[in-house]
């Protein structure tokens, strides 16, 4: 946004001023994440950027920790990303079939009770997540759920529903429901038709539901505190002991890690958003 | 319409009305089926136990079945002398039978909530019980600890007796029923929920604040950019969004310790000494700053997609009619944006309120909130009942954030990315 010619001096001097506000803004956001990186590859054992590396001397930096992070005697990590994933794979699916079928149903004119429905729907979203952790804690111990798989895997469905829900209600607001009539009118059934027609065109809303279910489940620690034994830990549990007790460097590895993983989940986030604005665009 | 109006029938000679009813509540049947099976789920395994939290909260029955036999004899008692010989009877009889069945401990720390120094003065009264005579059983009780003959003790048994009580909600905020009934606060030195609560309270509002300083100008960068550099910009802010929590707060505890990334540029440029680094962790600033910044995409993309839809002719308009730029913004743009101000203060606020990993990891004593108390309740301490009514009070402040927001920006209208 350049500005016209005839700009007076002191709204030039304050448009400056505004432009040098965001870069600090957008720096502050973002610069956090890079600290990391360089520390990641540090040879010494602190958290600190030594010398060496200020002088850019090859010995200062080492893979060490990437190995310790793979290879390392009782490293902790390849259960917990075994466990993590196994967690976030079946959360998603349990979340995401349960999720787009209650937003086809809340979709429709027909739904009764829709405001009150829809809120209970999102409060997982909406309650404090210590205050998710105790509820479900109570419930998973009753239910002689605690310390297992299936125990963290039904809470994380619960946290990951809200996204699906929201994510493909939005995608059915744009939705053109006489092609599921036309479907039904040419003697499809009503599975077919959602098979055939409804679901390829809200998936990239159910797919970006997903990726959010995904990312919930697989960054989520605090029910997960409350309901891991020593079985059932977690990359987020993890990093948590490992925070609280020692600071490693090669939590900063696992970090890098995570964070590459993140930019994987952000480029497809955005490629499905436009996909899904376009084909809405076309419904339009 | 006139009765002489004939009735439109369906070609089964049903009424039309009728058989268009019909059809309805066929749909909206359809309609509830499908969201039927996450809506029981979500009641059963997340709702249910929420609302059983609430009966935890109240559910005082274990000290009643403890000491049946000496709550019955209580009865009679006024509480302001020490209980008669009666009282100190069925106590030992309750007491024996607990020791039995190995239940004193339980009783110890659930008397130990009510008053301090009930612990120490059971585990004594154990020991010393074997070699009880029969009979008066007040002075051989009373000679076992002094405590044991301090009346505030037997009135803080008292207080127990019944099945449901709301002391451990008087408790959240400091207050106690004392032995007239009347509600009143605990001692000074003791206050610690209150300052929890406030401090909880302070540390969300200014988050908000902060963000809000924060996400504005850059909203408004993002959305008046062209979208090819606005998207590369937009990559700032959801790459943060899409990162994991710990990863974020990790980077933060790395740049804020004494020997940090921060502490080392500003010795540098020579603006602290060497050996008066600043603390930066373990405080309230760490909460302030870490929490800031991992908020702060929550306030910008409600802001931003507001901000999308503002037609930038408005603002040349509000110009042309002679506005400085200044007071076209105050007057024409600002109003404008204050759906988004809303949508996002309120949503960081929510988050705010009820964080917990961050505020446990940087925030030191100073900066815990009061999730991290709930947390320590439930895990340290397992005074599970104290947990839940912790919870529910936060819970109901929430609900009324939540109730606000929906009033102001409606549920439905929640954009994710």
């Amino acid at each position: 946004m350049a500005l016209p010619k005839y700009t007076e001096p002191h709204y030039r001097i304050w448009h400056y001023v505004y432009l040098f506000i965001c870069g600090c803004v957008f720096f502050f956001l973002i610069a956090p994440l890079f600290v990391i990186f360089p520390l990641s590859f540090n040879a010494e054992e602190f958290l600190v950027i030594t010398d060496g590396m200020k002088r850019l001397d090859p010995d200062a930096f080492s893979l060490r920790w990437y190995k310790d992070m793979v290879y390392g005697t009782k490293n902790p990590w390849g259960l917990a990303a075994k466990n993590s994933f196994f967690i976030a794979i079946f959360a998603t699916i349990g979340a995401v079939i349960l999720g787009t079928v209650a937003a086809l149903g809340l979709s429709s004119r027909y739904m009764p009770y829709k405001g009150i429905i829809m809120a209970t729907l999102i409060s997982p979203m909406i309650v404090p997540l210590i205050i998710s952790g105790v509820a479900i804690f109570f419930f998973m111990a009753k239910a002689g759920l605690a310390a297992t798989h299936t125990g963290i895997v039904l809470a994380h469905i619960i946290l990951g529903t809200p996204f699906v829900v929201i994510t493909v209600t939005a995608t059915l607001s744009g939705f053109d429901h006489s092609v599921t009539r036309a479907a039904a009118s040419l003697g499809s059934n009503p599975v077919n038709t959602f098979m055939k027609i409804t679901l390829p065109l809200i998936l990239p809303g159910v797919i970006s539901g997903a990726l959010f279910a995904f990312v919930t489940s697989f960054d989520e620690v605090v029910i997960v505190l409350f309901l891991a034994g020593l079985d059932n830990t977690t990359i987020p549990v993890q990093m948590w002991t490992g925070l609280r007790e020692q600071l490693s460097p090669t939590i900063l590895s696992v970090a890098t890690c995570l964070i590459l993983l993140s930019t994987l989940v952000l480029v497809a986030a955005e490629l499905l958003r436009r996909r899904s604005e376009r084909i809405r665009g076309i419904n339009r | 319409m006139s009765s002489e109006t004939q009735k439109i029938l369906t070609t089964d000679g049903i009424p039309l009305e009728v058989s268009l009813k019909k059809v309805e509540r066929k749909n909206k049947l359809k309609a509830f089926l499908l969201v039927a099976p996450l809506l029981f789920f979500l009641l059963i395994v997340y709702i249910s136990p929420i609302i059983g939290m609430l009966f935890n909260s109240v559910d005082d029955r274990m000290v009643t079945k403890a000491l049946p036999k000496t709550f019955i004899a209580m009865e009679k008692w006024d509480g302001k002398e020490l209980p008669s010989e009666e009282v100190f009877e069925a106590f030992y009889i309750d007491f024996q039978k607990l020791i039995e069945e190995e239940r004193e401990g339980k009783l110890s720390t659930q008397l130990n909530y009510e008053k301090n120094g009930f612990k120490s003065i059971i585990k004594k009264l154990r020991r010393k019980s074997k070699s009880f005579e029969e009979g008066n059983y007040k002075e051989q009780i009373m000679a076992v600890h002094e405590r044991w003959a301090d009346v505030e003790y037997w009135r803080a048994i008292k207080r127990r007796a019944p099945s449901y009580s709301y002391s451990k909600y008087l408790k959240g905020v400091d207050m106690y029923q004392n032995e007239e009934g009347k509600f009143v606060q605990v001692e000074e030195d003791r206050r610690i929920y209150k300052k929890l609560w406030v401090r909880t309270l302070k540390i969300a509002f200014y988050v908000t604040l902060f963000c809000f300083l924060m996400a504005y100008p850059i909203a408004h960068l993002l959305a008046t950019l062209p979208m090819k550099f606005s998207n590369l910009l937009m990559i700032c802010v959801l790459l943060p969004f899409w990162t994991s929590l710990l990863v974020r707060t990790a980077s933060w505890m790395i740049l804020l310790q004494q020997q940090g990334v921060v502490n080392d540029f500003l010795v540098w440029i020579g603006l602290v000494a060497d050996d008066e680094r600043l603390v930066m962790m373990y405080n309230e600033t760490g909460t302030y700053i870490a929490m800031t910044q991992i908020l702060l995409p929550f306030m910008v993309l409600p802001l931003y997609s507001v901000m999308k839809t503002i037609s930038p002719s408005l603002v040349r308009a509000g110009k042309s009619l002679g506005g400085t730029p200044f007071i076209t913004f105050w007057k024409v743009y600002f109003p404008l944006t204050i759906p988004g101000i809303g949508a996002g203060s309120l949503l960081v606020f929510i988050l705010a309120i009820g964080y917990y990993i961050t505020p446990e990891l940087v925030g030191g004593a100073s900066g815990t909130l009061i999730s991290n108390m709930i947390a320590y309740h439930m895990k340290s301490t397992l005074d599970w009942s104290f947990a839940s009514a912790m919870g529910l009070m936060l819970l109901a402040g929430v609900l009324a954030i939540y109730w606000v927001y929906n009033k102001l920006v409606g549920i439905d209208n929640i954009k994710l990315g």
